[in-house]
């Protein structure tokens, strides 16, 4: 098949494109039961009568999830159903328990909200959101023998656990108008959704996990002709590409779509409406099952469930727990720490920014936090190959080795060993520096017999120091710090060997 | 009390019985265990018995009786469950082949009610097939009979519920009622069957047929011994969303009151449509709701008539959402997880192929029926119309209502057809419903209760009596009165009347 550049299709054509994004909610337990809602463990470990689909199991709908989809909308400007349903889409497939997935469809919780989407460059985009609503996910098949697929598989297996996760599926309006910029706005949509819900708590945000997972549809229209608005051609036929999983593929798809396309339609050939596989390795799309066109779900609401009817007091109370959106938290942010573009791209990326705000908030200066949490920590967090944020220290601990150092008690090499005692659980970094002895010798008679003893094994030293070749102290120096393990203060060390030869530093 | 045949008494009786020490649990279970044997050959009203089960049950209770230990009031008193219920360790198939073999791991909650209030179950009975039917012709195990004529149907679903109950093999059971499952097999058999207000009990591990129609309630040869087992069987459930968050009636204390007789001041309306005004009621069947009346009104009720015009539509509007609700509560037997399992080349096909064969023709019928009627471009012209007719019957039932303290009508237009009559039929079969179809649409609670034998067949005739939502005491107040005033003119209960079944070696 014959595809195009994205740069060639977009001189040709004018792209609309949608995205839907899946947030899997963090909260103890699923959607619609009590089971654990966790990721990685054994399959079919975490199911009970209601996430398997056993007959007589009824749903009960979990309140936590729901506060967390009204955050989300929230964060996302919706406006929020005084009463809204969950309804049942039916179909069937081996990894959908009941063979119908409880979802909202008429009336989702929440609706109609935009948020603005910061480019690289600064400009700012504010996509249009249609809804964001609530439903559960399905469980996992894994097809063994053949290709992977279910088609020539010899058999497949099906795993539960994820059956009934709770999700929020985000939808957007159609976006137009952003040209050969819409890869970089999808990419950077995407990217602004799990900034948010990382901020706001209820995701871990893992869009290598599939906790963040996003649906791009995609189609071109011919560009407007002179004398005619664009908005008044008609949008063409659609692709949806499933299950984009990472920031890069997302832009990747759809350069790929784009391109797809627009070859399509300049060799006079029709785009399919279809849903299609995105291939990572390949970084193209395949067809997927050509008669989602005739698919019928046969909605109807959900008879288990009672109405979802939020308060409007409580509605409130969640508005004021809605944080700063993440683009405009990281300008302040920046300013305020005095931080330059390449330290703020870094701390981001290391997921560090909460950490050193907290470490900055109990009175640490904004570089001193980022030299350890991008520094030492970062480096500590890479070889037990953890996230920093699940390293055992806290930004308190941090801010106190720091104040350690800074009142001189400290120098910052004992300071890394104080630090991986904390590390290690032996206490907060002023217990470690008592009960490791790590603390810097200051008392000079100490210092003086140290000096005196480690004169006397060199004897030449001191002749060579009254010659004039300073520089000489440095054996000194040396066998001092060792003779101390590290804790002496070496300027005041240095101060005693000119005082005993008698030179003036 | 003195008595040879301890499965001729009430379940008040057995459970006095018991408290005084006249009779143990065992011997009680035991003699309802011969009386199965002798009898349920013919009668075929359990699927499954449980006999070691319910005599472990009956031996823990004795003993417990014996050390003094203080036991709940039906502690020790025999019961059987429809097959709806999932119970653990115990075959459950909601009279399907399809969920031939399958045992449930876990106890639907009233299940555990009934367990935690010490009864010993005697095994599960038979029913259409998912609680679809009016004669218990279409259960995948073979009908249940009618024990006043072994060659007539016992009504349905819960056919093995009240054919147990009249044939002397258990004192109670349970019933689910959908459009009349408990109360119109309850007509036809001489017995007392309830459905108890819409969420009143659980519907929790349940095998749903239309969730948002199904209750489930207690069956008895009287009005106490059905108060009794509903205060067992209610109460709020959070594992039921649906379910009432308030404490179940107290309908044993109104079953009391009533007992007395008097009915001065209440209020009874007979709604004109579910009273054969308009003919096309069994002449006897008439007769006998008519000497009801009078009982009533000699015991100081106002009786007047009601119209509840919108109930013409309430049969087209039940047709429409039950077998909508059915479509996708039957999706989940799909051979994946339990139950039977045509194992072909696909899952598509090995899917198609399993419920072809372990669904009866019945079960099939209202799955296309639904899932033709919830299909997009149908929707609105059938769920959309039929929901609408439901709101209708609501408002007829609130303004009777404001008019009257209960309805009452025959439950049945028919005493017991014979087996085959109707089997080919299914509007013919479907219009038994057709006075005990509004009350589940509206949500309401219902009881049938025995009104004497009609002169042209000596066949049972049923009395039904409807209450507003929450209701329920005063269906137990009224049934109570009624039950009395006709046991003193019949000289005993009707169940006396049944004729003696043939018994087997």
């Amino acid at each position: 098949m014959t595809t195009m550049t994205y740069e060639q299709a977009m001189e040709e054509f004018d792209p609309v494109f949608g995205i839907e994004v899946h947030v899997e909610l963090n909260t103890a337990t699923k959607m619609f039961c009590g089971c654990a809602n966790e990721f990685g463990a054994e399959p079919n470990t975490q199911v009970c009568p209601v996430c398997l689909g056993l007959p007589g199991a009824m749903p009960v709908t979990n309140q936590k999830a729901v506060e967390s989809a009204i955050r989300l909308g929230l964060a996302l400007g919706c406006s929020i159903r005084e009463s809204s349903r969950f309804a049942r889409k039916n179909y069937f497939y081996p990894d959908l328990s009941k063979d119908y997935q409880i979802s909202q469809y008429d009336e989702p919780t929440c609706y109609e909200g935009s948020l603005d989407v910061v480019l690289d460059d600064g400009t700012v985009v504010t996509v249009a959101i249609e809804r964001a609503h609530m439903e559960e996910d399905a469980g996992k098949n894994t097809h063994v023998g053949g290709s992977g697929g279910i088609q020539g598989a010899d058999y497949s297996l099906v795993d539960y656990n994820r059956g009934g996760v709770p999700l929020v599926e985000i939808v957007t309006k159609p976006i137009t108008g952003m040209g050969d910029r819409t890869a970089e706005v999808a990419r950077a949509y995407v990217a602004t959704i799990r900034d948010i819900v990382r901020a706001l708590g209820i995701s871990d945000g893992r869009m290598e996990q599939g906790s963040v997972r996003a649906d791009v549809n995609l189609s071109l229209r011919p560009k407007a002709v002179a004398g005619e608005s664009q908005d008044d051609v008609p949008f063409g036929k659609r692709s949806e590409t499933k299950n984009v999983n990472s920031l890069r593929a997302i832009e990747r798809a759809v350069r790929f779509e784009a391109g797809r396309q627009a070859a399509l339609l300049l060799a006079g050939q029709p785009v399919v409406q279809e849903t299609r596989h995105w291939h990572e390795d390949t970084s193209s799309t395949t067809p997927g099952r050509s008669k989602e066109e005739a698919e019928d779900y046969r909605y109807f609401p959900e008879p288990d469930l009672l109405p979802v009817e939020p308060s409007r007091e409580w509605v409130e109370e969640l508005r004021g727990t809605i944080p700063e959106h993440p683009a405009k938290m990281r300008a302040r942010l920046r300013e305020e720490w005095g931080f330059s573009d390449l330290e703020m791209r870094d701390a981001v990326a290391a997921d560090a920014l909460d950490l050193i705000a907290a470490t900055v908030a109990v009175g640490t200066t904004a570089q001193a936090a980022r030299k350890w949490w991008m520094g030492e920590l970062s480096r500590v967090a890479n070889d037990r190959e953890v996230a920093l944020t699940s390293l055992p220290v806290s930004p308190a601990a941090i801010a106190e080795l720091q104040g350690l150092i800074d009142a001189g008690k400290i120098n910052d090499k004992l300071a890394r060993q104080a630090l991986e005692g904390v590390l290690a659980g032996e206490g907060s970094p002023a217990e470690v520096v008592e009960s490791r002895g790590l603390e810097v010798v200051s008392d000079d008679s100490a210092l003086e017999k140290a000096v005196d003893d480690a004169l006397a094994s060199q004897p030449d030293v001191l002749a060579k120091i009254q010659d004039g070749k300073l520089q000489a102290a440095g054996a000194i120096v040396g066998a001092v710090m060792k003779a101390t393990r590290g804790q002496a203060d070496a300027g005041r060390v240095r101060e005693i060997i000119l005082q005993r030869a008698g030179v003036e530093g | 009390m003195s008595v040879t045949d301890w499965t001729r008494a009430t379940a008040a009786q057995m459970a006095d019985a018991l408290a005084a020490g006249e009779v143990t649990s065992v011997e009680l279970v035991q003699a309802h265990l011969d009386r199965i044997a002798a009898v349920d050959g013919p009668v075929h009203a359990f699927l499954h018995i449980d006999a070691e089960g319910a005599l472990e049950t009956a031996r823990a209770v004795d003993a417990d009786r014996a050390a003094g230990v203080s036991l709940p009031r039906l502690a020790g008193v025999p019961i059987g469950i429809k097959d709806v219920l999932v119970t653990k360790g115990l075959p459950t198939t909601a009279g399907s082949r399809i969920l031939e073999g399958w045992i449930p791991p876990y106890d639907a909650t009233v299940t555990r009610r009934v367990r935690e209030a010490r009864m010993p179950i005697l095994g599960k009975t038979n029913m259409d097939e998912f609680a679809m039917g009016s004669s218990t012709e279409h259960s995948g195990y073979g009908p249940t009979r009618n024990p006043w004529d072994l060659d007539r149907i016992p009504g349905g679903s819960g056919g093995g519920s009240a054919a147990a109950l009249a044939a002397f093999e258990a004192p109670l059971t349970i019933g689910s009622d959908t459009g009349g499952s408990i109360r119109q097999p309850a007509s036809v058999t001489a017995t007392v069957g309830v459905k108890p207000t819409y969420g009143g009990v659980s519907r929790f591990g349940a095998i749903a047929l239309a969730s948002s129609l199904d209750q489930l309630g207690p069956c008895g040869r009287t009005v106490l011994d059905t108060a009794l087992l509903h205060e067992v069987m209610g109460g709020h459930d959070e594992m039921d969303a649906t379910s009432l968050d308030e404490p179940v009636p107290a309908v044993v204390e109104a079953a009391l009151e009533g007992a007395r007789m008097d009915l001065t001041g209440v209020k009874v309306g007979v709604v004109r449509e579910l009273s054969g005004a308009d003919g096309g009621y069994q002449a006897g069947v008439t007769q006998r709701f008519e000497e009801s009346l009078a009982k009533l009104r000699d015991m100081g009720a106002e009786v007047v008539e009601v119209s509840c015009p919108s109930f013409e539509y309430a049969l087209a509007a039940y047709y429409v959402i039950l077998p909508s609700e059915a479509s996708s509560n039957l999706a989940k037997f799909d051979s994946v997880r339990f139950g039977l399992r045509v194992e072909k080349t696909t899952v598509e096909k090995t899917m198609l192929a399993t419920r072809a064969e372990g669904f009866g023709d019945e079960v099939k019928r209202r799955i296309i029926l639904g899932t033709y009627a919830l299909s997009a471009g149908y929707y609105d012209a059938y769920y959309g119309s039929a929901q609408k007719v439901r709101t209708l019957v609501q408002r007829d039932f609130d303004a009777a209502f404001e008019r009257c303290d209960v309805l009452v009508s025959p439950t049945t237009p028919t005493t017991p057809f014979k087996i085959g009559e109707r089997i080919d039929d299914p509007l013919a079969m479907y219009l038994n419903d057709i006075a005990t179809i509004p009350a589940n649409l509206a949500g309401i609670p219902g009881m049938s209760l025995p009104s004497g034998l009609a002169p042209e067949d000596g066949l049972p005739v049923g009395f039904q009596i409807l209450a507003p939502a929450h209701e329920d005491a005063r269906l137990y107040r009224i049934g109570a009165a009624l039950e009395a005033s006709l046991a003193a003119e019949w000289g005993g209960p009707l169940s006396a009347q049944a004729p003696e079944l043939e018994v087997a070696e």
